[in-house]
């Protein structure tokens, strides 16, 4: 074993055929001529779709994933088209994207921004992605959308409610359809006026996180504004399954209303909780006590069961939706896989038809040109009414429903009833709104 | 040669071969052939491979010699991060006096953490560790929100103060990480026929990097230092039983290996300019001793290879979708084709964690001493065959 390989002759060799093939003709891809990142070629176009297929948000992940899946279908002409008749704008002919074919490639974003930007990365770099989309949480969501800023490419978010990923995090190459948490709080108010009055003491429990804060700030601005008083506001670690400890002290505090600012799984443990310490039946201040969840989904109403009956909260999107657009995506969703869509679903294929149109409209993959085409643009027939992506921050304004637990279910699906349509004008704000304040859009980044 | 023996030397350079060819040796299949769905040769997961690889290194240098299994080694990669990233934030996008600052941080922390949690061995010393990463993971992830942006990670921004260079660039987007001009992110590409090699700048910082890293591995594990660690392993009681206190000896090993995690973390930043909380949690932190018992505990290269194995099986077997198992037994019957993707596609995909596991138990029943020792078993299986074939008129030693 002491007798080294290494003899002069040996490295010789292997030097002068290490150099040969580095001297063999050699070209840069056409990629770096283009002007833009990952430029597709003429037969196919690469999304990448990054979503949660475990962890907390796995449901959800899974949901989108049927979403993309048969928004690539539709784009391809398969299936029977979906939303595409419904569409507004009409340029997508079921050819793919300006005449090529959707390919996708699938990653697992953990729901950690850490393995979300990993997992984008490698759709990027080694499966050359043009778009990037997905994501079940805003921390996920703000995350891969500066990654997408820094790589140019463009980031169409999924499903992600927090005020900061189009407010303090808002970045050039990254849109976001889903509504946020402000505009929960400017629909949720009025119709909470409307049902418990102007003389309520609120007490939030609050999920000890980003998502938590924002919405927190929200519902307390908006509720504080039509005279409701918060008597406290408490902090939940996010890991916490057991609620009890937290619900405990909510009676004697003076409040007659919690507002619990969970989500998944969080919700599902707290409301319980909540309902088994007899809440739903208490009295407070002569009135009945009452609990509020400022942001509902139908997996999450799924979990809690019965706990959920007559409970306030707000939704993006609910497949009972009766327009043309909402109808022919449940009915296209619930052929082919058997059941109807959820908010995720429905935001993450429509994410995927607007970038398509962007693209089609703007006759270039070239981001720059691509987020051109998405700002200011108004569309409608994709299930929300009349929307615009505003692009002062790339948020879309739409109407949010007000939506609540329903006390005779007829199936597993039949858990929320639509209560109010909150209409745009009112959950719209200025871009410089103190609860959106701190960040910078940029500019575009066509990468390479 | 660089005071090192022959066969240390060797292995060095076997290191610095793989990691220079690495951009070609992981990408062994054709660009768009059926089979480049595993090739692993594109800049983001080589720049793990390595930067893993010094990760568990470091760890190897603490639970390989002195037997102490610290099961908190994440918090250090994690604080090594916000370091660099906070350096990006205000001093300017140059990597170096990131790496620099997160290297010396994530040794402060470790000596506070290490002081501590070595008044204990064992079982008890893992526990402390571990109950400290997680704290650290809980104040990073709400309490610290401020440091270190919570749930969403500590991000640049365009309004960052960043001193010794521009705020933002001219075209006004956020500066990339760069050394001294050379950015992070440029890569060349190379394409020969139908094979495309990338080859990029972070990787190759990353790599010198890891080279030296490695070296400076051999020098401790071959020190007197080194083998006053592995005295430690082996018996401690008679350790302190001849006089001699092996708390500053421990202590510096811990400290020298929350140095390296320091370091991989802060390259972590480098390569892509983000901190998130979940590099502190416990799974991290796992993942670290998976990979050293994968590799083999207490080896030089070991730990190397099972951080290797490990990122590749996250970030390759993870993109196996259903969609590709159906292209790839295509050419089967359809019940037959939907039958075997049934049956392989728990394994892959999403199920990558079970694939890994299975891997993982086999290694730890069959190879004890990891990857290495089976390599080993390999190389004297085929050195005896040889030895056989060369004298098979050798007279056997009389029984």
């Amino acid at each position: 074993m002491s007798k080294s390989n290494f003899s002069r002759r040996g490295v010789l060799k292997t030097g002068a055929i290490a150099g040969a093939g580095l001297a063999l003709p050699t070209y840069l891809r056409a990629d770096s001529h283009a002007g833009f990142t990952n430029a597709p070629g003429d037969s196919e176009v690469v999304l990448g779709f990054n979503v949660p297929q475990t962890g907390p948000y796995a449901d959800e992940g899974a949901d989108e994933l049927r979403a993309y899946e048969l928004a690539v279908e539709h784009l391809n002409g398969g299936g029977d088209g979906g939303m595409l008749p419904t569409f507004s704008s009409q340029v997508l002919d079921g050819t793919g994207i300006l005449g090529r074919e959707v390919k996708y490639v699938t990653g697992d974003t953990q729901t950690k921004s850490d393995a979300a930007r990993a997992s984008a990365r490698s759709m990027i770099e080694k499966d050359g992605a043009i778009m990037i989309t997905g994501g079940s949480s805003s921390g996920v969501a703000v995350a891969v959308q500066a990654l997408c800023q820094e790589a140019g490419v463009i980031f169409m978010a999924g499903l992600t409610h927090s005020n900061d990923t189009t407010g303090k995090d808002k970045r050039a190459n990254g849109f976001r359809h889903f509504f946020n948490s402000y505009m929960t709080g400017a629909a949720l108010a009025p119709v909470l006026a409307a049902n418990y009055g102007n003389d309520r003491k609120a007490y939030h429990l609050t999920a000890d996180y980003n998502w938590g804060y924002t919405t927190e700030e929200a519902i307390r601005s908006s509720t504080e504004a039509i005279g409701w008083e918060t008597v406290n506001a408490v902090k939940t670690p996010l890991t916490q399954t057991d609620f009890s400890s937290y619900i405990a002290p909510v009676l004697n505090s003076g409040a007659d209303v919690l507002v619990l600012n969970h989500y998944g799984g969080n919700m599902v443990n707290s409301l319980t909780n909540a309902v088994q310490f007899g809440l739903r039946e208490a009295q407070a201040n002569g009135q009945n006590f009452e609990i509020v969840v400022p942001l509902y989904s139908r997996l999450m109403a799924r979990g809690a069961g019965a706990n959920v009956k007559g409970i306030f909260g707000s939704t993006n999107w609910h497949w009972s939706l009766q327009d043309e657009g909402s109808k022919a995506f449940v009915q296209s969703f619930g052929t082919k896989y058997g059941f109807p869509p959820s908010q995720a679903a429905h935001t993450t294929y429509v994410q995927t038809l607007l970038y398509a149109d962007a693209v089609t409209r703007a006759g270039s993959f070239n981001p720059c040109a691509v987020a051109e085409a998405l700002e200011d643009y108004e569309f409608d027939g994709l299930g929300n009414g009349k929307t615009l992506y505003r692009g002062d921050d790339h948020q879309c304004f739409k109407d949010v429903l007000v939506v609540k637990g329903k006390e005779n279910p007829e199936n597993e699906f039949d858990l929320l009833e639509i209560v109010e349509v909150t209409p745009a004008d009112q959950v719209t704000y200025d871009p410089n709104h103190p609860q959106f304040q701190g960040g910078a859009l940029g500019t575009c980044n066509p990468g390479a | 040669m660089l005071g090192l023996e022959k066969k240390d030397f060797r292995l060095l350079l076997i290191v610095i071969g793989l990691t220079l060819f690495a951009p070609i040796i992981l990408n062994p299949f054709p660009a768009g052939s059926e089979m480049a769905q595993f090739n692993a040769g594109y800049p983001d997961l080589m720049q793990r491979f390595v930067i893993f690889g010094i990760f568990a290194i470091g760890f190897n240098i603490l639970f390989g010699l002195t037997g102490y299994l610290s099961f908190g080694h994440a918090a250090f990669l994690g604080v090594g991060s916000y370091s660099a990233v906070w350096m990006f934030k205000l001093l300017s996008m140059n990597v170096l006096p990131a790496i620099v600052l997160s290297v010396i941080i994530a040794g402060l922390f470790s000596f506070v953490i290490g002081y501590i949690s070595l008044r204990r061995s064992g079982i008890y010393f893992s526990i402390l560790t571990l109950a400290f990463a997680q704290m650290s993971f809980a104040l990073a992830y709400s309490v610290l929100t401020p440091i270190t942006g919570g749930e969403t990670g500590l991000q640049l921004a365009l309004d960052d103060p960043r001193i010794l260079g521009a705020a933002q660039t001219a075209s006004g987007n956020i500066p990339v990480p760069a050394l001294f001009g050379l950015e992070m992110r440029a890569s060349y590409e190379m394409t020969v026929g139908a094979w495309a090699f990338t080859f990029n700048v972070g990787y190759y910082l990353a790599a010198l990097i890891l080279v030296l890293s490695f070296y400076m591995a051999i020098r401790i594990f071959r020190s007197p230092f080194g083998l006053m660690l592995r005295a430690i392993k082996s018996n401690q009681t008679r350790m302190s039983y001849t006089g001699l206190n092996s708390r500053p000896y421990t202590l510096a090993a811990f400290v020298i290996s929350g140095m390296y995690a320091g370091l991989a973390g802060g390259l972590m930043a480098s390569m892509d300019p983000l901190a998130g909380a979940e590099r502190m949690q416990w799974t991290a932190s796992g993942e670290v001793v998976l990979m050293t018992i994968l590799g083999g505990a207490g080896t030089l290269i070991g730990p190397v290879l099972g951080a290797g194995m490990i990122k590749y099986f996250e970030n390759i077997f993870s993109k196996i979708n259903s969609q590709v198992l159906h292209e790839w037994f295509g050419f089967l019957p359809d019940g037959l084709e939907n039958f075997v993707v049934t049956i392989i596609y728990p394994f892959v995909g999403k199920g990558w964690h079970l694939t890994l596991g299975i891997v993982f138990m086999l290694v730890v029943i069959f190879l004890p001493g990891g990857l290495v020792q089976g390599g080993q078993k390999i190389a004297a299986a085929l050195k005896r065959k040889k030895t056989d074939d060369a004298n098979p008129g050798a007279s056997k030693p009389a029984e």
